[in-house]
Protein backbone atom coordinates (compact mmCIF):
# COMPACT_ATOMS: atom_id res chain seq x y z
CA UNK A 1 0.00 0.00 0.00
CA UNK A 2 1.69 3.23 -1.41
CA UNK A 3 -0.20 6.48 -0.52
CA UNK A 4 0.75 9.85 -1.88
CA UNK A 5 -0.93 12.76 -1.25
CA UNK A 6 -0.14 16.44 -2.78
CA UNK A 7 3.21 15.62 -2.79
CA UNK A 8 5.46 18.57 -4.54
CA UNK A 9 9.10 19.43 -5.14
CA UNK A 10 10.46 22.70 -6.10
CA UNK A 11 14.08 23.65 -6.79
CA UNK A 12 14.20 27.15 -6.21
CA UNK A 13 11.95 28.54 -8.73
CA UNK A 14 11.28 25.44 -10.67
CA UNK A 15 8.90 22.99 -10.11
CA UNK A 16 9.61 19.76 -10.77
CA UNK A 17 6.46 17.94 -9.00
CA UNK A 18 3.22 19.31 -8.81
CA UNK A 19 0.52 18.19 -6.18
CA UNK A 20 0.66 14.55 -7.10
CA UNK A 21 -1.80 12.66 -5.65
CA UNK A 22 -2.17 8.54 -5.85
CA UNK A 23 -2.74 5.42 -4.35
CA UNK A 24 -1.55 1.77 -4.91
CA UNK A 25 -2.91 -0.70 -3.53
CA UNK A 26 -2.50 -4.33 -2.62
CA UNK A 27 -2.59 -6.61 -5.55
CA UNK A 28 -1.67 -4.09 -8.24
CA UNK A 29 0.71 -3.08 -10.50
CA UNK A 30 0.65 0.38 -10.81
CA UNK A 31 2.28 1.85 -14.21
CA UNK A 32 3.76 5.34 -13.27
CA UNK A 33 4.06 6.48 -16.83
CA UNK A 34 5.49 9.66 -18.31
CA UNK A 35 8.42 11.54 -20.70
CA UNK A 36 12.00 11.81 -18.99
CA UNK A 37 12.02 14.72 -16.93
CA UNK A 38 8.45 14.42 -16.10
CA UNK A 39 9.25 14.14 -12.61
CA UNK A 40 8.76 10.05 -11.81
CA UNK A 41 12.16 9.38 -10.36
CA UNK A 42 12.01 12.61 -8.16
CA UNK A 43 8.56 11.35 -6.80
CA UNK A 44 9.54 8.10 -6.03
CA UNK A 45 12.91 8.95 -4.09
CA UNK A 46 10.31 11.27 -2.32
CA UNK A 47 8.39 8.51 -1.21
CA UNK A 48 11.50 6.61 0.07
CA UNK A 49 12.88 9.63 1.77
CA UNK A 50 15.90 10.25 -0.16
CA UNK A 51 14.66 13.37 -1.26
CA UNK A 52 12.84 15.56 1.31
CA UNK A 53 9.27 16.87 -0.55
CA UNK A 54 9.02 20.28 -0.23
CA UNK A 55 5.61 19.50 0.30
CA UNK A 56 3.28 16.79 1.01
CA UNK A 57 3.21 13.62 2.35
CA UNK A 58 3.67 9.82 0.99
CA UNK A 59 3.45 6.78 3.07
CA UNK A 60 3.86 3.04 2.76
CA UNK A 61 1.42 0.77 4.90
CA UNK A 62 0.16 3.78 6.46
CA UNK A 63 3.78 5.21 7.67
CA UNK A 64 6.38 7.51 6.54
CA UNK A 65 9.06 5.58 4.80
CA UNK A 66 11.74 7.13 7.09
CA UNK A 67 9.82 6.04 10.48
CA UNK A 68 10.09 2.26 8.78
CA UNK A 69 11.88 0.66 11.77
CA UNK A 70 13.78 -1.68 8.82
CA UNK A 71 12.19 -0.38 5.56
CA UNK A 72 14.39 -3.23 3.55
CA UNK A 73 12.04 -5.19 5.18
CA UNK A 74 9.15 -3.60 4.07
CA UNK A 75 9.78 -2.24 0.87
CA UNK A 76 12.11 -3.34 -2.20
CA UNK A 77 13.62 0.07 -3.90
CA UNK A 78 15.70 0.09 -7.07
CA UNK A 79 16.24 3.78 -7.69
CA UNK A 80 19.21 3.49 -9.71
CA UNK A 81 21.33 0.61 -10.74
CA UNK A 82 24.57 2.89 -11.55
CA UNK A 83 24.12 3.78 -8.17
CA UNK A 84 26.61 0.82 -6.40
CA UNK A 85 29.90 0.74 -5.62
CA UNK A 86 32.48 0.01 -9.22
CA UNK A 87 34.62 -2.13 -6.71
CA UNK A 88 32.37 -4.59 -5.05
CA UNK A 89 31.17 -7.55 -6.56
CA UNK A 90 27.46 -7.92 -6.88
CA UNK A 91 27.30 -10.80 -4.48
CA UNK A 92 29.43 -8.09 -1.46
CA UNK A 93 26.25 -5.68 -2.45
CA UNK A 94 23.80 -8.01 -1.88
CA UNK A 95 25.51 -9.08 1.29
CA UNK A 96 26.23 -5.67 3.21
CA UNK A 97 22.47 -5.41 2.22
CA UNK A 98 21.46 -8.30 4.31
CA UNK A 99 23.41 -7.55 6.85
CA UNK A 100 21.85 -4.58 7.76
CA UNK A 101 18.34 -6.09 7.07
CA UNK A 102 19.87 -8.57 9.16
CA UNK A 103 19.29 -11.65 7.16
CA UNK A 104 21.20 -14.43 6.37
CA UNK A 105 23.49 -15.19 3.89
CA UNK A 106 21.90 -18.22 2.13
CA UNK A 107 18.91 -15.31 1.07
CA UNK A 108 21.42 -13.35 -1.06
CA UNK A 109 22.02 -16.85 -3.03
CA UNK A 110 18.64 -17.08 -3.41
CA UNK A 111 17.50 -13.82 -4.83
CA UNK A 112 20.99 -13.76 -7.00
CA UNK A 113 19.64 -17.13 -7.97
CA UNK A 114 15.86 -15.47 -8.97
CA UNK A 115 16.89 -12.64 -10.42
CA UNK A 116 18.97 -15.13 -12.91
CA UNK A 117 22.91 -14.02 -11.84
CA UNK A 118 25.02 -16.88 -11.52
CA UNK A 119 27.31 -17.51 -8.99
CA UNK A 120 30.41 -17.14 -11.81
CA UNK A 121 28.69 -13.30 -12.36
CA UNK A 122 28.31 -12.60 -8.33
CA UNK A 123 31.73 -13.09 -7.85
CA UNK A 124 32.55 -10.38 -9.97
CA UNK A 125 32.93 -6.75 -9.26
CA UNK A 126 30.23 -4.75 -10.71
CA UNK A 127 32.47 -2.92 -12.69
CA UNK A 128 32.57 -5.14 -15.41
CA UNK A 129 28.54 -5.84 -15.30
CA UNK A 130 26.57 -4.80 -18.28
CA UNK A 131 23.55 -2.47 -17.79
CA UNK A 132 21.13 -5.40 -17.79
CA UNK A 133 23.12 -7.62 -15.08
CA UNK A 134 22.83 -4.01 -12.97
CA UNK A 135 19.35 -3.91 -13.44
CA UNK A 136 19.04 -7.74 -12.41
CA UNK A 137 21.43 -7.17 -9.16
CA UNK A 138 19.31 -4.43 -8.07
CA UNK A 139 16.01 -6.42 -8.74
CA UNK A 140 17.76 -8.95 -6.19
CA UNK A 141 18.73 -5.94 -3.91
CA UNK A 142 14.91 -4.79 -3.75
CA UNK A 143 13.54 -8.60 -3.54
CA UNK A 144 16.54 -9.48 -0.51
CA UNK A 145 13.93 -8.25 2.19
CA UNK A 146 11.16 -9.87 1.22
CA UNK A 147 8.92 -6.80 1.05
CA UNK A 148 5.31 -6.75 0.74
CA UNK A 149 6.08 -3.39 -1.79
CA UNK A 150 8.41 -3.18 -5.04
CA UNK A 151 9.25 0.56 -6.29
CA UNK A 152 11.32 0.34 -9.00
CA UNK A 153 12.48 3.00 -11.25
CA UNK A 154 12.84 2.36 -15.36
CA UNK A 155 13.29 -1.59 -13.88
CA UNK A 156 13.29 -2.50 -18.12
CA UNK A 157 16.23 -0.49 -18.83
CA UNK A 158 19.13 -2.45 -20.34
CA UNK A 159 17.21 -5.86 -20.04
CA UNK A 160 16.65 -7.64 -23.21
CA UNK A 161 13.80 -8.60 -24.45
CA UNK A 162 13.97 -11.95 -22.68
CA UNK A 163 14.49 -10.27 -19.05
CA UNK A 164 12.09 -7.76 -19.87
CA UNK A 165 9.04 -11.21 -20.06
CA UNK A 166 10.78 -12.49 -17.23
CA UNK A 167 10.45 -9.40 -15.13
CA UNK A 168 6.96 -9.14 -15.72
CA UNK A 169 6.23 -12.22 -14.81
CA UNK A 170 8.12 -12.19 -11.72
CA UNK A 171 5.77 -8.29 -11.03
CA UNK A 172 2.81 -10.44 -12.49
CA UNK A 173 3.16 -13.15 -9.36
CA UNK A 174 4.45 -10.73 -6.49
CA UNK A 175 1.05 -8.68 -7.64
CA UNK A 176 -0.90 -11.61 -7.23
CA UNK A 177 0.63 -13.02 -3.85
CA UNK A 178 -1.04 -9.55 -2.45
CA UNK A 179 1.96 -7.55 -2.93
CA UNK A 180 2.20 -3.60 -4.36
CA UNK A 181 4.06 -2.78 -7.05
CA UNK A 182 4.83 1.03 -8.27
CA UNK A 183 6.98 0.61 -11.91
CA UNK A 184 7.80 3.80 -13.56
CA UNK A 185 8.83 3.59 -17.80
CA UNK A 186 9.18 6.46 -19.99
CA UNK A 187 7.61 3.46 -22.98
CA UNK A 188 3.85 3.02 -22.80
CA UNK A 189 3.86 -0.59 -24.18
CA UNK A 190 6.89 -1.80 -21.45
CA UNK A 191 3.87 -0.75 -18.53
CA UNK A 192 0.76 -2.33 -20.34
CA UNK A 193 1.83 -5.45 -20.89
CA UNK A 194 1.98 -5.66 -16.51
CA UNK A 195 0.12 -3.23 -15.11
CA UNK A 196 -3.37 -3.14 -13.94
CA UNK A 197 -3.02 0.93 -12.85
CA UNK A 198 -1.64 3.66 -14.82
CA UNK A 199 -0.86 6.77 -13.79
CA UNK A 200 0.74 9.36 -16.32
CA UNK A 201 3.02 12.49 -15.06
CA UNK A 202 3.68 15.22 -17.63
CA UNK A 203 5.92 18.51 -16.27
CA UNK A 204 5.55 17.08 -12.74
CA UNK A 205 1.66 17.02 -12.80
CA UNK A 206 -0.50 13.94 -13.44
CA UNK A 207 -2.37 14.55 -16.50
CA UNK A 208 -4.15 11.42 -16.15
CA UNK A 209 -4.82 8.37 -13.72
CA UNK A 210 -7.45 4.98 -13.34
CA UNK A 211 -7.17 1.48 -14.55
CA UNK A 212 -5.47 0.50 -17.72
CA UNK A 213 -9.26 -0.84 -18.74
CA UNK A 214 -10.79 2.73 -18.07
CA UNK A 215 -7.85 4.59 -20.12
CA UNK A 216 -7.92 2.30 -23.02
CA UNK A 217 -11.78 2.23 -23.25
CA UNK A 218 -11.37 6.04 -23.35
CA UNK A 219 -8.91 5.41 -26.24
CA UNK A 220 -12.14 5.77 -29.56
CA UNK A 221 -11.02 4.64 -32.73
CA UNK A 222 -8.17 4.30 -35.08
CA UNK A 223 -9.38 5.03 -38.66
CA UNK A 224 -7.99 5.40 -42.11
CA UNK A 225 -9.74 6.48 -45.26
CA UNK A 226 -8.81 6.54 -49.11
CA UNK A 227 -8.93 10.30 -48.43
CA UNK A 228 -6.98 11.53 -45.78
CA UNK A 229 -8.46 15.32 -46.04
CA UNK A 230 -12.30 14.04 -46.94
CA UNK A 231 -12.51 11.99 -43.66
CA UNK A 232 -11.36 15.42 -42.09
CA UNK A 233 -14.13 17.22 -42.93
CA UNK A 234 -16.65 15.01 -42.40
CA UNK A 235 -15.66 14.09 -38.69
CA UNK A 236 -15.08 17.66 -38.41
CA UNK A 237 -18.98 18.06 -39.88
CA UNK A 238 -19.59 15.30 -37.39
CA UNK A 239 -18.16 17.05 -34.39
CA UNK A 240 -15.80 14.41 -33.80
CA UNK A 241 -12.80 15.16 -32.17
CA UNK A 242 -9.67 13.92 -34.00
CA UNK A 243 -7.06 13.53 -30.92
CA UNK A 244 -4.11 12.72 -33.48
CA UNK A 245 -2.68 11.34 -36.46
CA UNK A 246 -0.42 8.41 -37.23
CA UNK A 247 1.01 7.61 -40.28
CA UNK A 248 -2.42 9.05 -42.68
CA UNK A 249 -4.24 7.15 -39.93
CA UNK A 250 -6.56 9.59 -37.63
CA UNK A 251 -7.09 8.63 -33.57
CA UNK A 252 -10.69 9.65 -32.73
CA UNK A 253 -11.91 10.54 -29.30
CA UNK A 254 -15.05 8.26 -30.29
CA UNK A 255 -16.91 4.90 -30.60
CA UNK A 256 -15.62 3.04 -33.92
CA UNK A 257 -19.42 2.86 -34.29
CA UNK A 258 -20.13 6.79 -34.39
CA UNK A 259 -17.23 7.09 -36.66
CA UNK A 260 -17.92 4.69 -39.02
CA UNK A 261 -21.84 6.15 -39.03
CA UNK A 262 -20.00 9.74 -39.47
CA UNK A 263 -18.01 8.90 -42.55
CA UNK A 264 -21.36 6.97 -43.68
CA UNK A 265 -23.05 9.90 -43.67
CA UNK A 266 -20.50 12.07 -45.68
CA UNK A 267 -20.18 9.12 -48.30
CA UNK A 268 -16.07 9.00 -47.36
CA UNK A 269 -14.66 5.35 -48.17
CA UNK A 270 -12.81 3.82 -45.63
CA UNK A 271 -9.78 1.74 -45.64
CA UNK A 272 -9.67 0.74 -41.82
CA UNK A 273 -11.28 0.98 -38.90
CA UNK A 274 -10.97 -0.04 -35.55
CA UNK A 275 -10.68 0.37 -31.82
CA UNK A 276 -8.00 2.24 -31.07
CA UNK A 277 -7.05 0.12 -27.59
CA UNK A 278 -3.14 -0.19 -27.27
CA UNK A 279 -2.31 1.88 -30.50
CA UNK A 280 -4.74 4.46 -28.75
CA UNK A 281 -2.97 4.42 -25.52
CA UNK A 282 0.28 5.48 -27.24
CA UNK A 283 -1.30 8.22 -28.81
CA UNK A 284 -3.43 9.53 -25.84
CA UNK A 285 0.20 8.76 -23.75
CA UNK A 286 1.98 10.59 -26.54
CA UNK A 287 -0.91 13.94 -26.54
CA UNK A 288 -0.96 13.67 -23.39
CA UNK A 289 2.92 14.09 -22.46
CA UNK A 290 3.91 15.64 -25.67
CA UNK A 291 3.40 19.47 -24.99
CA UNK A 292 4.94 19.11 -22.03
CA UNK A 293 7.92 17.35 -23.27
CA UNK A 294 8.43 20.11 -25.70
CA UNK A 295 8.03 22.62 -23.51
CA UNK A 296 10.88 20.78 -21.15
CA UNK A 297 12.87 20.84 -24.07
CA UNK A 298 12.43 23.81 -25.48
CA UNK A 299 13.19 25.71 -22.05
CA UNK B 1 -6.09 -3.32 2.38
CA UNK B 2 -7.06 -4.74 5.45
CA UNK B 3 -4.20 -7.51 4.79
CA UNK B 4 -1.76 -4.68 5.54
CA UNK B 5 -2.60 -3.33 8.51
CA UNK B 6 -1.23 0.65 9.18
CA UNK B 7 1.01 1.16 12.11
CA UNK B 8 1.76 3.89 14.19
CA UNK B 9 5.57 4.23 14.51
CA UNK B 10 5.15 3.83 18.49
CA UNK B 11 4.43 0.09 17.13
CA UNK B 12 8.01 -0.06 16.28
CA UNK B 13 8.80 -0.34 19.78
CA UNK B 14 5.96 -2.92 20.76
CA UNK B 15 7.39 -6.47 20.30
CA UNK B 16 4.15 -7.82 20.29
CA UNK B 17 1.18 -6.61 18.08
CA UNK B 18 0.27 -8.80 14.86
CA UNK B 19 -2.97 -8.26 13.35
CA UNK B 20 -4.91 -11.13 12.41
CA UNK B 21 -4.46 -12.27 8.77
CA UNK B 22 -1.53 -9.84 8.07
CA UNK B 23 2.47 -9.06 9.24
CA UNK B 24 2.86 -5.74 11.20
CA UNK B 25 5.67 -3.80 9.35
CA UNK B 26 7.02 -3.18 12.78
CA UNK B 27 7.78 -6.96 13.43
CA UNK B 28 11.21 -6.32 12.01
CA UNK B 29 13.15 -4.54 14.28
CA UNK B 30 15.39 -1.55 12.80
CA UNK B 31 19.27 -3.00 12.91
CA UNK B 32 21.41 -2.23 15.73
CA UNK B 33 24.37 0.14 15.69
CA UNK B 34 26.43 -2.73 16.15
CA UNK B 35 25.22 -4.60 13.25
CA UNK B 36 25.52 -1.06 11.32
CA UNK B 37 29.03 -0.77 12.90
CA UNK B 38 30.05 -4.36 11.29
CA UNK B 39 28.64 -3.19 7.94
CA UNK B 40 30.81 0.14 7.62
CA UNK B 41 34.20 -2.29 9.14
CA UNK B 42 33.41 -4.18 6.06
CA UNK B 43 33.25 -1.29 3.78
CA UNK B 44 36.40 -0.47 4.51
CA UNK B 45 37.90 -3.65 3.57
CA UNK B 46 35.94 -4.97 1.03
CA UNK B 47 37.16 -2.67 -2.49
CA UNK B 48 40.53 -3.16 -3.50
CA UNK B 49 41.17 0.60 -2.93
CA UNK B 50 40.30 -0.20 1.02
CA UNK B 51 42.11 -3.31 1.27
CA UNK B 52 45.12 -1.39 0.23
CA UNK B 53 44.88 1.49 1.99
CA UNK B 54 45.13 -0.74 5.16
CA UNK B 55 47.82 -2.57 3.92
CA UNK B 56 49.95 0.74 2.69
CA UNK B 57 49.10 1.92 6.52
CA UNK B 58 50.34 -1.32 7.99
CA UNK B 59 53.13 -1.44 5.61
CA UNK B 60 54.16 2.48 6.41
CA UNK B 61 54.41 1.73 9.96
CA UNK B 62 56.36 -1.13 9.93
CA UNK B 63 58.82 0.18 6.88
CA UNK B 64 59.43 3.11 9.27
CA UNK B 65 60.43 1.11 11.93
CA UNK B 66 62.74 -0.93 9.84
CA UNK B 67 64.54 1.84 8.57
CA UNK B 68 65.33 2.78 12.12
CA UNK B 69 66.33 -0.34 13.71
CA UNK B 70 68.89 -0.40 10.01
CA UNK B 71 69.83 3.15 9.93
CA UNK B 72 69.94 4.80 12.91
CA UNK B 73 72.11 4.37 16.06
CA UNK B 74 72.10 1.97 18.08
CA UNK B 75 70.61 4.49 20.86
CA UNK B 76 67.90 5.38 19.25
CA UNK B 77 66.42 1.60 18.66
CA UNK B 78 64.25 1.56 21.73
CA UNK B 79 60.87 0.56 21.76
CA UNK B 80 59.23 4.09 22.70
CA UNK B 81 61.20 5.65 20.09
CA UNK B 82 59.64 2.89 17.55
CA UNK B 83 56.80 3.42 18.73
CA UNK B 84 56.03 6.96 18.38
CA UNK B 85 57.71 6.63 14.82
CA UNK B 86 55.68 4.26 13.95
CA UNK B 87 52.40 6.69 14.88
CA UNK B 88 53.65 8.90 11.96
CA UNK B 89 52.10 7.52 8.75
CA UNK B 90 49.50 6.45 10.05
CA UNK B 91 48.54 9.89 11.36
CA UNK B 92 48.72 10.89 8.11
CA UNK B 93 46.76 7.95 6.02
CA UNK B 94 43.92 7.77 9.11
CA UNK B 95 42.62 10.72 8.61
CA UNK B 96 41.99 9.66 4.37
CA UNK B 97 40.44 6.37 5.75
CA UNK B 98 37.93 8.64 7.63
CA UNK B 99 37.36 10.56 4.73
CA UNK B 100 37.14 7.76 2.17
CA UNK B 101 34.76 6.24 4.53
CA UNK B 102 32.34 8.87 4.17
CA UNK B 103 32.74 10.05 0.54
CA UNK B 104 33.04 6.84 -1.09
CA UNK B 105 29.38 6.68 -0.41
CA UNK B 106 28.67 9.88 -2.03
CA UNK B 107 31.08 9.88 -4.67
CA UNK B 108 30.40 6.05 -5.50
CA UNK B 109 26.70 6.60 -4.70
CA UNK B 110 26.38 3.80 -2.63
CA UNK B 111 24.46 6.41 -0.04
CA UNK B 112 20.93 5.59 -2.25
CA UNK B 113 21.45 1.75 -0.97
CA UNK B 114 22.70 2.88 2.33
CA UNK B 115 19.91 5.69 3.54
CA UNK B 116 17.36 3.89 1.83
CA UNK B 117 18.03 0.93 4.28
CA UNK B 118 18.93 3.28 7.31
CA UNK B 119 16.76 6.58 6.81
CA UNK B 120 17.71 7.46 10.32
CA UNK B 121 20.86 8.59 8.69
CA UNK B 122 22.43 9.92 12.14
CA UNK B 123 23.03 6.15 12.68
CA UNK B 124 25.09 5.64 10.36
CA UNK B 125 27.35 8.74 10.63
CA UNK B 126 27.41 7.11 14.70
CA UNK B 127 28.52 3.85 12.83
CA UNK B 128 31.15 5.32 10.85
CA UNK B 129 32.22 7.16 13.88
CA UNK B 130 32.21 3.55 15.88
CA UNK B 131 34.10 1.81 12.59
CA UNK B 132 36.71 4.22 12.39
CA UNK B 133 37.24 4.47 16.07
CA UNK B 134 38.05 0.34 16.14
CA UNK B 135 40.16 1.07 13.00
CA UNK B 136 42.36 3.72 14.51
CA UNK B 137 42.56 1.43 17.47
CA UNK B 138 43.67 -1.79 15.24
CA UNK B 139 46.50 0.81 13.45
CA UNK B 140 47.93 0.81 17.27
CA UNK B 141 47.86 -2.65 17.83
CA UNK B 142 49.12 -3.27 14.55
CA UNK B 143 52.13 -0.71 15.26
CA UNK B 144 52.74 -2.34 18.83
CA UNK B 145 53.07 -5.35 17.45
CA UNK B 146 55.53 -4.51 14.39
CA UNK B 147 57.37 -1.72 16.48
CA UNK B 148 57.94 -4.81 18.73
CA UNK B 149 59.48 -7.06 16.04
CA UNK B 150 61.59 -4.10 15.81
CA UNK B 151 62.99 -4.15 18.71
CA UNK B 152 63.46 -7.73 18.95
CA UNK B 153 65.76 -7.44 15.40
CA UNK B 154 67.30 -4.28 17.24
CA UNK B 155 68.06 -6.33 20.69
CA UNK B 156 69.33 -9.09 18.53
CA UNK B 157 72.56 -7.38 16.89
CA UNK B 158 73.38 -5.72 20.21
CA UNK B 159 71.15 -2.91 20.87
CA UNK B 160 70.91 -0.76 23.62
CA UNK B 161 69.92 -1.33 27.45
CA UNK B 162 66.67 -0.28 28.42
CA UNK B 163 65.23 -1.34 24.78
CA UNK B 164 62.15 -2.79 26.06
CA UNK B 165 60.85 0.58 27.92
CA UNK B 166 57.13 0.58 26.93
CA UNK B 167 55.19 2.86 29.12
CA UNK B 168 51.25 2.23 29.64
CA UNK B 169 50.50 6.34 28.77
CA UNK B 170 52.42 6.05 25.43
CA UNK B 171 49.61 2.98 24.11
CA UNK B 172 46.54 5.17 25.36
CA UNK B 173 48.36 8.21 23.95
CA UNK B 174 48.94 6.98 20.61
CA UNK B 175 45.16 5.59 21.09
CA UNK B 176 44.06 9.00 21.57
CA UNK B 177 46.28 10.36 18.67
CA UNK B 178 44.93 8.04 15.92
CA UNK B 179 41.38 7.96 17.12
CA UNK B 180 41.42 11.94 16.90
CA UNK B 181 42.85 11.78 13.17
CA UNK B 182 40.58 9.36 12.20
CA UNK B 183 37.41 11.10 13.32
CA UNK B 184 38.98 14.16 11.77
CA UNK B 185 38.93 12.39 8.66
CA UNK B 186 35.04 11.98 9.07
CA UNK B 187 34.10 15.02 10.32
CA UNK B 188 36.12 16.52 7.42
CA UNK B 189 34.59 14.18 4.85
CA UNK B 190 31.00 14.48 6.37
CA UNK B 191 30.98 18.19 5.92
CA UNK B 192 32.78 18.92 2.39
CA UNK B 193 31.25 15.73 0.98
CA UNK B 194 34.02 15.57 -2.11
CA UNK B 195 37.16 13.37 -1.72
CA UNK B 196 40.08 15.30 -3.39
CA UNK B 197 38.54 18.26 -1.22
CA UNK B 198 38.09 16.91 2.04
CA UNK B 199 41.84 15.18 1.67
CA UNK B 200 43.70 18.60 0.56
CA UNK B 201 41.67 20.57 3.40
CA UNK B 202 42.46 18.08 6.03
CA UNK B 203 46.11 18.60 4.90
CA UNK B 204 46.26 21.59 3.77
CA UNK B 205 44.43 23.61 6.73
CA UNK B 206 46.66 22.09 9.62
CA UNK B 207 49.60 23.07 8.19
CA UNK B 208 48.51 26.43 6.78
CA UNK B 209 47.62 27.14 10.71
CA UNK B 210 51.08 25.95 11.66
CA UNK B 211 52.68 28.08 9.41
CA UNK B 212 50.88 31.33 10.23
CA UNK B 213 51.08 30.28 14.19
CA UNK B 214 54.63 30.43 13.65
CA UNK B 215 55.04 33.39 11.50
CA UNK B 216 52.68 35.79 13.10
CA UNK B 217 53.65 36.79 16.70
CA UNK B 218 50.52 37.39 17.62
CA UNK B 219 48.46 34.17 16.71
CA UNK B 220 51.41 32.04 18.39
CA UNK B 221 49.18 32.08 21.78
CA UNK B 222 46.13 30.83 19.65
CA UNK B 223 48.20 27.97 17.90
CA UNK B 224 49.19 26.76 21.02
CA UNK B 225 45.27 25.62 21.64
CA UNK B 226 44.30 25.64 18.20
CA UNK B 227 46.94 23.79 15.83
CA UNK B 228 46.49 19.94 16.49
CA UNK B 229 50.02 19.61 15.15
CA UNK B 230 50.65 21.26 18.52
CA UNK B 231 48.14 20.36 21.03
CA UNK B 232 48.24 16.01 19.99
CA UNK B 233 52.01 15.96 19.80
CA UNK B 234 52.15 15.73 23.60
CA UNK B 235 50.39 12.15 23.04
CA UNK B 236 53.04 10.56 20.90
CA UNK B 237 56.48 12.35 21.49
CA UNK B 238 58.77 10.27 24.05
CA UNK B 239 60.31 9.99 26.39
CA UNK B 240 56.59 11.30 28.14
CA UNK B 241 54.36 10.62 25.72
CA UNK B 242 50.80 10.27 26.80
CA UNK B 243 51.44 11.98 29.95
CA UNK B 244 49.81 15.35 29.62
CA UNK B 245 49.60 17.94 32.35
CA UNK B 246 45.90 19.70 32.70
CA UNK B 247 46.90 22.55 30.77
CA UNK B 248 48.01 19.82 27.62
CA UNK B 249 44.48 18.12 28.09
CA UNK B 250 43.20 21.58 27.78
CA UNK B 251 44.61 22.53 24.75
CA UNK B 252 44.03 19.26 23.13
CA UNK B 253 40.87 19.16 24.45
CA UNK B 254 40.08 22.99 23.09
CA UNK B 255 41.80 21.83 19.69
CA UNK B 256 40.07 18.83 18.99
CA UNK B 257 36.74 20.16 19.34
CA UNK B 258 37.28 22.75 16.75
CA UNK B 259 38.68 20.87 14.23
CA UNK B 260 36.77 17.18 15.05
CA UNK B 261 33.49 18.85 16.81
CA UNK B 262 32.76 21.78 14.66
CA UNK B 263 33.06 19.99 11.04
CA UNK B 264 31.48 17.04 12.65
CA UNK B 265 28.24 18.47 13.52
CA UNK B 266 28.17 21.18 10.79
CA UNK B 267 28.70 17.70 8.57
CA UNK B 268 26.28 15.43 10.50
CA UNK B 269 23.60 17.95 9.69
CA UNK B 270 24.81 18.53 6.50
CA UNK B 271 24.24 14.63 5.94
CA UNK B 272 20.99 14.42 7.14
CA UNK B 273 19.39 17.19 5.29
CA UNK B 274 20.93 16.80 2.01
CA UNK B 275 19.49 15.09 -0.84
CA UNK B 276 20.80 11.69 -2.24
CA UNK B 277 21.13 11.16 -5.44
Amino acid sequence: MITVEHLSKRYGARTVVNDVSFTCTPGTVTGFLGPNGAGKSTTMRMICGVTPPSGGTARVHGVDYRRLPNPGREVGLLLDAGAQHPGRTGRETLLLSAAIMGLPRRRVDECLDRVGLSPAVAKRRIRGYSLGMRQRLGLAQALLGDPRVLILDEPANGLDPEGILWMRGLLRDFADRGGTVLLSSHLLREVEAVADQLVVIGSGRIVAQGSKDDLLAGAGALVRAQDPRALRAALKRAGLPIRASTDGGLLVGAEPGVVGQAAADAGVALRELRPAESAGLEQVFLALTAGDGAREVGR
Amino acid sequence: MTAYPASSPHAAADPAPTAPGGVDPSVHGRPSLLRLTGVELRKLTDTRSGFWLLVVIALLSAGIVAVVVFVSPDTDQRFDNLFALAQFPVGILLPILGILLVTSEFSQRTALTTFALVPRRHRVVVAKLAAGTLAALAAVVVSLVTTAAGTLLATLDGGTPDAWSASLPAVLGSAVFQIVSVLMGIAFGLLVQNTPLAIVLSLVLPIAWSTLGELVARLRTAAGWLDTGLTTAPLVEPPTAGELTAGQWARLAVSVLVWVGIPLVAGLVRTVRREVS
